[in-house]
């Protein structure tokens, strides 16, 4: 960590995007994390992210649980609105403010411990629900923050950093978010911001739930040979199944690829992926086909990573229970109180029925 | 492109844009961080080692080093004005709030038995004698004049530069045991080199003030004036007063002291009028603004046609007016633009349109070649003459440049003469001293100030403007007290704090380049300079300044480090969670003449020399 203030000057070329602001106005406080943790860079992702879509920093709510990984809303996007919640409840607690309140995007970070181990119900419900989310794990294989036990994402066999052998079996976030219906399913590299950024991007922009798992060493309890997910071994055994290459409006996208190379995918927000294909015959689209593919590849030891699985035709929670479309604070007298007629009218409607 | 190789002095030095930029070298961050510590005789020291007159030069360098200096890049587009630290001003307070240096002053070597002539007690010349009379030279300095110091002395306004700071820093000098000749101008180079010295310095300056020679000169010399020979006698005090209406023509630093100096002397209407245009004036920025701060107006784009006058009175000037017209070249000329002549009326015409070397004493027999520009014929590092044991410096070297070159000229040339002395080869010029040390004090903890100050540049504040035209004795700049001094120091952002890589250690995680505030730092495929440059994470356009290039990392890429607008924030060395990154302060110290220098040869070795 660091104490000093990060300092406000900025390079001169640095350039305001559409709504005003640096990529320097997106950050937060100054981490008060281990150096080198992978956390940070996902926060410098993030707030990469945000930059390049324009979007209004006040127009963000982020929602963490407990953990390293859970403290890092604090140092990115410090105009926007955020939470802390209780261990592993991060889910449920955005659920409700996603309720109230559809217009804001939704932001939440969480770590493997925080999701897989005490939250993995609240994490099931929400992917399950289709809340329009994007949910970030940041996977380090342990708990960091209370100083490095093996999280439930610990690989098998894999080794802590005092010698002990991990003997449970992994909890596999991706498989559960497939099969529990995330509508957007990713894994990323803190380590490969290029990857990892237009990854965020994607997501930011998608309809529904989605989920990204991003291996982000704990340099203080888990970087170190026979750990999974240490720099070295995610970067030997990265199995990347494809790249976003551009994400753009749909009209400004322009075929420079032979057709097969390339998967364009529209999203929610009305901009574009295009997705470069690096594993012959991968179609993110399928949804079993991935769960196959990932859970081959893991069973050799290799990270997948890339856009796994998108469904273009994503609807979330707000259209399952025909919600209203206004924020719940913006609503006012008239359509909360409707008046007696109406109440006389839905008290006939509860007679027929009985 | 290639790894860096950090190992040459050059490197690291260049990253320390003002001490790269200064003539002498002087190690700026060094110092003004003493000045931040409250140690003023400290850095008052740092100074006198480098540039021999720090309170001299804390009120009148030229100060190449501000237009160099980081701080003005990283405030660009960060707000307000862009500025450098006050470098010059703060080398000042070193002087005003020094104690006693006295005791700190060289110790005199037993004399080696070698006689060095200086000719002029400028500032080249003091330099050369402040280097060699330590080492045991026997220096004999004359100069026409009757106090040491030079244009310092003769020429610069007593309200730039009080008398008191000549005579305490030409003291320093003197008090070497320096033989000073004062009121002895040299008449016959070829006399001198008869007195048997083993080697002269030829430290003159530039003495010649052009003239105008155009209709009416002559018939109204009374109430014209050379600019330099005009202050001089000011200086003097043989002159004290002069006309209300005053012109000043030229529009370099000499044309300000005049200008500045007839307002002092009951010139109330002055005005300084120059052929180019305002922003091609070859006086410094702050000069100008110094003039017209003292309600002096700056006429541009007037060529000067005649001197008008009745009865042997001047009455006033013509001038046609002019534009400015590029080529395709770009280069510039002066054109009428048709509009009517000027007339301006005056009293006194001040001519201020340069200066001229001219060496009417020393003999051609003497062996001494001069080129086509009447300049002396030299080989530019090493300062020596045609004849071998004659060097030059300063103004008389290469015309008419600034203090802080002079003292830059001395020092090389006292090396070449102590070298020469000893029989060794005055072209194998020695290397700085260098030094590189890790800053590292505690896990977040460096032995310098890493947090970058926000202020912008102060002021210095001046003397009430009533007061400081009533006498032209009355210094119009007062210093920074000590407060305002320490927030200026903190401006400074330790240029010289170098960020070092140790490319093995790198485990590629980020964190130095998340948490740069400048985004100098990228992780990449390496490629030829010019590609790179683009490829970073935030443009390299500035070319002057350097990319720090890592060996292949373990993915293949390369660290690239733009010096560009570095903070030396030390923040990358923080987050660095391997020490990959590590903040050293980086210390260069110009060879000054002495044994070092040298083979190891003895004194008792030198040649003509029975031990
Ligand atoms: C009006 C004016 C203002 C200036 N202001 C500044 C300023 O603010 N900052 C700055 O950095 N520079 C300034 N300069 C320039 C600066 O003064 C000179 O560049 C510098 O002094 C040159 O130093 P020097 O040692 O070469 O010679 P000089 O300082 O010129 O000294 C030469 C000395 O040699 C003596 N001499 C000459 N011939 C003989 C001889 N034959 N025998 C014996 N003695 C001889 C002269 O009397 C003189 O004392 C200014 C110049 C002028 C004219
Ligand atoms: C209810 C509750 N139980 C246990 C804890 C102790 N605790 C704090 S953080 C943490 C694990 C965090 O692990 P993870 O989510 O992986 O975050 P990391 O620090 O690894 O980023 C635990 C168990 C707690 N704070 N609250
Ligand atoms: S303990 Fe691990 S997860 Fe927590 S800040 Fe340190 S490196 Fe990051
Ligand atoms: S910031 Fe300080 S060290 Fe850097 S160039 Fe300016 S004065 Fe020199
Ligand atoms: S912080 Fe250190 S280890 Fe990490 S990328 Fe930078 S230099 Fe390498
Ligand atoms: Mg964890």
């Amino acid at each position: 960590m660091t104490y000093l203030a990060k300092p406000r000057l900025h390079h001169p070329s640095l350039t305001v995007n559409k709504v005003g602001y640096t990529r320097r106005d997106y950050e937060g406080k100054i981490s008060t994390l281990c150096a080198g943790c992978g956390h940070d860079s996902i926060s410098a992702a993030i707030i990469q992210a945000c930059w390049e879509l324009d979007i209004e920093p006040h127009r963000v709510a982020k929602l963490s649980g407990i953990g390293c990984s859970s403290k890092t809303p604090d140092y990115f996007l410090g105009a926007s609105h955020g939470f802390n919640t209780v261990h592993g409840r991060m889910p449920s607690v955005l659920t409700g403010a996603n309720l109230a309140n559809r217009e804001l995007l939704y932001l939440g970070i969480s770590g493997d411990g925080d999701s897989a181990s005490i939250g993995l119900g609240q994490f099931a419900h929400a992917m399950r629900r289709g809340v329009r989310m994007v949910y970030i794990v940041e996977d380090n294989g342990v708990y960091g923050l209370t100083k490095g036990q093996f999280s439930a994402t610990a690989d098998r066999g894999s080794k802590s950093k005092k010698g002990a052998i991990n003997s449970d079996s992994p909890v596999d976030l991706i498989g559960m978010a497939l099969q529990l219906g995330a509508t957007y399913v990713a894994r990323g590299f803190s380590g490969d911001k290029a990857q990892l950024v237009p990854l965020i991007k994607g997501a930011i922009g998608h309809g529904g739930a989605a989920f990204i798992d991003v291996i982000s060493p704990c340099i203080a309890f888990n970087n170190h040979a026979g750990s999974t997910k240490c720099y070295d071994y995610v970067r030997e055994h990265n199995e990347a199944v494809n790249r976003i290459d551009v994400i753009t409006p749909r009209s400004e996208i322009t075929t420079d690829y032979a057709p097969g190379d390339v998967m364009d995918v529209l999203q929610h927000d009305g901009r574009m992926l295009r997705l470069r294909k690096l594993h012959d015959g991968y179609d993110p689209t399928n949804r079993l086909a991935a769960m196959n593919h990932v859970q081959t590849h893991q069973a050799h030891g290799e990270v997948v990573t890339g856009l796994l699985y998108v469904d273009t035709d994503a609807s979330d929670l707000h259209e399952a229970l025909n919600t209203s479309t206004a924020p719940l604070n913006t609503l006012g007298r008239q359509e909360l109180c409707p008046g007696a007629r109406e109440l006389a009218k839905l008290n006939a409607a509860l007679h027929c029925g009985g | 492109m290639q790894p860096t190789n950090v190992a040459n002095p050059s490197y690291f030095h260049k990253v320390v844009d003002c001490q790269w930029a200064c003539p002498a070298h002087t190690p700026v961050p060094e110092y003004i961080r003493l000045i931040g510590q409250g140690r003023y005789s400290d850095a008052y020291m740092v100074n006198w080692v480098s540039n021999v007159f720090p309170g001299i030069l804390g009120r009148t360098c030229d100060r190449p080093c501000e237009p160099a200096c980081r701080r003005a890049r990283v405030e660009q587009s960060n707000g307000e004005h862009p500025e450098p630290v006050a470098i010059c001003r703060l080398k000042r307070v070193a002087a005003d709030m020094k104690g006693d240096v006295s005791k700190r002053l060289p110790r005199l070597a037993p004399r080696n038995g070698k006689r060095i002539a200086c000719i002029g007690a400028g500032p080249a010349s003091l330099t050369v004698a402040r280097d060699l009379a330590p080492l045991g030279y026997e220096v004999t300095v004359f100069d026409g004049e009757v106090k040491a110091g030079g244009f310092i002395r003769t020429q610069i306004p007593r309200f730039r530069l009080p008398e008191s700071v000549i005579d305490e820093e030409t003291g320093y000098i003197l008090d070497l045991g320096v033989v000073f000749k004062s009121g002895q101008r040299i008449e016959s180079m070829r006399a001198l080199m008869a007195q048997g010295f083993d080697a002269v310095f030829v430290g003159c300056g530039a003495p010649r003030g052009r003239d105008l020679e155009l209709p009416g000169r002559h018939e109204a010399a009374q109430n014209i004036h050379i600019g330099i020979d005009w202050l001089a006698s000011v200086s003097f005090g043989h002159i004290t007063s002069i006309g209300k209406r005053v012109i000043v023509l030229g529009g370099g630093n000499t044309a300000m002291d005049c200008c500045r100096s007839a307002r002092r002397l009951g010139g109330t209407e002055v005005k300084v009028i120059v052929r180019s245009g305002f922003d091609e004036m070859k006086a410094s920025p702050w000069e100008k603004e110094d003039a017209r701060h003292e309600g002096i107006p700056i006429i541009n784009f007037h060529a000067p046609k005649s001197f008008e006058h009745s009865h042997g009175q001047l009455t006033g000037m013509t001038f046609e007016v002019v534009k400015a017209v590029y080529d395709a070249q770009g280069q510039r000329s002066l054109v009428p633009t048709g509009e009517p002549d000027v007339l301006v009326e005056c009293d006194a015409v001040l001519i201020a349109v340069g200066q001229e070397n001219a060496f009417p004493w020393i003999e051609r027999e003497s062996g001494i070649e001069f080129d086509k520009w009447s300049l002396p014929k030299l080989d530019k590092d090493t300062f020596q003459s045609t004849v071998p044991n004659v060097f030059f410096g300063g103004d008389s070297a290469f015309g008419p440049k600034n203090i802080i070159t002079a003292v830059a000229h001395g020092h090389e040339a006292a090396v070449s003469m102590d070298l020469f002395l000893h029989g060794e080869d005055i072209r194998q010029r020695p290397d700085p001293t260098t030094n590189l040390l890790s800053a590292k004090m505690g896990i977040h903890e460096w032995s310098y100030d890493n947090d970058t100050s926000n202020d912008h540049r102060f002021k210095v504040p001046w003397a009430k403007a009533e007061m400081a035209l009533a006498n032209i004795r009355v210094e119009v700049e007062l210093g920074f007290d000590a407060a305002t001094a320490f927030k200026e120091a903190s401006r400074c952002l330790n240029c010289d704090v170098q960020t070092v890589f140790t490319a093995p250690a790198c485990i590629e995680c980020d964190a130095c380049v998340d948490i740069c505030p400048m985004d100098c730092i990228s992780f990449t495929l390496n490629a030829d300079e010019p590609d790179l440059r683009t490829r970073l994470k935030a443009p390299a356009l500035n070319q002057t300044q350097d990319l720090y290039v890592s060996g292949a990392l373990k993915t293949g890429r390369v660290m690239v480090k733009d010096e560009d607008v570095c903070l030396h924030c030390g923040l990358c060395a923080e987050r660095c969670p391997t020490g990959a990154w590590d903040m050293q302060k980086f210390l260069l110290e110009p060879a000054l003449a002495g044994a070092s220098c040298r083979d190891r040869k003895k004194d008792s070795q030198l040649p003509g020399v029975v031990a």
